[in-house]
């Protein structure tokens, strides 16, 4: 097998951890909420943001920074859904979908306004590690086994603990919870917060790689809303798979032809397999 | 009586405006032409739940192809946007098809369309050797008025244009509102399967308005780049864009003949009052609260504004026709 094949596929896969945390957050949301926040990729931005500001200009060490991102990303769904999607709760989905993109303007021009159109990075120098013949970076490695810690502890706490499983069964039928004694808007919050958590999470996974810009939320923001749609939306399993075929798609087509080509690609597939099945790949 | 003297003044205030306006303002007030067509084209199909968010797609096919026709293959445009409102229209049937047929709607459909738009974005960024890529590109100029190259360097001359573009784009809602289409589609988006029971026939109710929508916003796209005469990916492809489309025909009022128009005229005027309020000191301040404003109206006017004005308008007749 080419060499430089089989680094395009180790780093695919290493992608593919990174964006099924994205995925996993904005399918928690969707599942519980019933609303597709399109300004999550926004978000994530804010969490960058977050973290680079607080090492660069506070001095913070890079852990502390990266948990505050998290805290302040976790405090923004909170908002986000307290200032914008429980006033309309209650209206079409498409309205909930078109507030949040609002948000994304604002989000992105208000980082403008804070931050100017630079492109910032925490400036760290990570080693290379080489593993037999093909090289992988180290933030890449640590990216991807935090992401998955985050995933295996979304999970963890979704099936064992007392409040998991209420937004797990608030998930599966909104109403008989609300009967059952659920106080929904306590469990809405909460979703929020660790959907929020987790484009913390990965905010900071990202800025270990990206440089961080106002419009960044565009290079990740669509993909992320593939892979969820194509897992089937509110579908966790389903996102955490979709994760790695769309990574894997972009990171060999990008081998072979161009980053863009690899990109239209992966979209044309998205197309062609929701088109296909409509309620995802993992549907029933 | 009073109805019919409104409509002639306005005709008369249309068609003297170019004497009037400075250059500036006639700038405004073509793009408030254009884009209120293209925002009509959008709320065809938005108004009955197809809610699209990819109309960038069919912005970008009708942007680029004419261009690069007349560019590369001395095509005039007048054979050239015909060209892209049929490739926009076949795209739009080569997903809509299967989305109608699969019942692909709501939060699914929005994103598959989003998916093609980027599609779209991507190829033109993509075939950077034939388009330019992100650097956009430049119509070749003929430097003088001319019919055959569609370019008219004067903006009074243009404005016409933009103007008979509208009326026409306004006279097409108008004549799909009054025909049976329009009722049937209203039925489909109240509950599909019961309207299929009564013998609606679902695929071609859909795609009849979802290609007139796509070939429309491609004339559109077509016609703004003739006066713009430059055009850069992002620009009539991005998300944004995509967005900005939808937001307008909201904020104005999709279920009203005039609506797309009106979220045409706030969200320019806004965009531009903003930018010029806070110069280009803060880059990024007339944005944010642009945003601001667009969640606040999503919130408190889902009917946007031409909804809220028929709503205060209906209610006297109302209270008089009750006693």
């Amino acid at each position: 097998m080419d060499i430089y094949l089989l680094e395009a596929v180790t780093n695919g896969i290493l992608l593919g951890g990174v964006l099924a945390l994205l995925a996993l957050g904005l399918n928690l949301i969707f599942g519980v909420v019933d609303v597709v926040w399109i300004a999550y990729a926004e978000l994530v931005m804010c969490g960058m943001y977050a973290e680079w500001w607080l090492t660069d200009s506070a001095g913070w060490p890079v852990p502390m920074a990266a948990v505050a991102a998290v805290a302040v990303v976790a405090l923004l769904g909170v908002l986000v859904h307290l200032l914008i999607i429980a006033p309309i709760l209650g209206s079409a989905p498409i309205n909930q979908l078109l507030a949040t993109g609002g948000l994304l303007f604002f989000l992105q021009s208000a980082a403008t306004l804070l931050f100017g159109t630079d492109f910032r990075n925490l400036g760290l120098r990570l080693p290379v590690i080489a593993l037999g013949d093909i090289f992988i970076s180290l933030s890449r490695l640590i990216a991807f086994f935090a992401a998955l810690l985050g995933a295996a502890a979304l999970y963890l706490f979704l099936s064992r603990s007392f409040l998991g499983t209420a937004i797990r069964a608030v998930a599966q039928d909104r109403e008989i919870m609300g009967l059952m004694g659920v106080d929904q808007r306590r469990i809405y919050l909460l979703t929020s917060a660790i959907g929020g958590g987790l484009a913390g999470l990965a905010a900071c996974l990202l800025l270990l790689q990206y440089d961080v810009h106002p419009f960044i939320g565009l290079t990740f923001g669509p993909i992320t809303f593939m892979i969820c749609v194509l897992g089937g939306l509110g579908n966790m399993i389903g996102g955490f798979v979709a994760a790695f075929i769309i990574s894997q798609i972009i990171a060999v087509a990008g081998y072979y032809v161009s980053i863009e080509a690899s990109h239209v690609l992966a979209f044309v597939v998205f197309i062609v397999l929701i088109l296909l099945r409509p309620q995802g790949i993992l549907g029933k | 009586m009073t109805a019919r003297l409104s409509k002639a003044l306005a005709a008369l205030v249309l068609l003297l405006a170019p004497l009037a306006l400075r250059d500036y303002f006639l700038h405004i007030a073509v793009q408030v032409l254009l884009w209120g067509f293209i925002y009509t084209a959008w709320s065809m199909m938005g108004r009955f739940g197809l809610v699209s968010l990819g109309h960038g797609a069919f912005l970008g096919i009708g942007a680029y192809v004419p261009a690069l026709l007349w560019n590369d293959y001395d095509v005039t445009p007048w054979l050239g946007i015909p060209a892209s409102m049929l490739l926009a229209a076949l795209l739009a049937l080569v997903v809509g098809y299967p989305a109608t047929r699969m019942r692909v709607v709501g939060h699914y459909y929005a994103l598959v369309t989003l998916a093609l738009s980027q599609v779209v974005l991507l190829s033109i960024v993509a075939l950077r050797d034939v388009t330019g890529g992100s650097l956009g590109m430049t119509p070749r100029a003929a430097g003088h008025a001319s019919w055959y190259a569609l370019q008219f360097p004067e903006k009074s001359q243009f404005y016409f244009l933009a103007l008979a573009l509208w009326l026409a784009g306004l006279a097409l809602w108008l004549w799909l509102e009054r025909g049976m289409g329009s009722k049937a589609l209203e039925a489909i988006n109240e509950d599909e399967g019961a309207a299929a029971a009564i013998g609606i026939d679902v695929m071609r109710e859909k795609l009849r308005v979802t290609l007139i929508s796509a070939g429309l916003t491609a004339l559109g796209g077509g016609v703004y780049v003739q006066y713009l005469m430059y055009v850069n990916p992002e620009t009539v492809s991005g998300v944004g864009v995509s967005l900005q489309i939808v937001f307008a025909a909201i904020a104005g009022g999709m279920y009203s003949l005039l609506g797309p128009t009106i979220g045409a005229l706030l969200t320019l005027v806004l965009a531009e009052g903003l930018r010029v309020a806070f110069g280009t000191h803060f880059i990024g301040a007339a944005n944010t609260i642009y945003g601001v404003l667009l969640v606040l109206f999503i919130i408190f006017m889902p009917r946007g504004i031409a909804g809220l004005v028929e709503g205060l308008l209906a209610r006297p007749g109302r209270a008089a026709a009750a006693e």
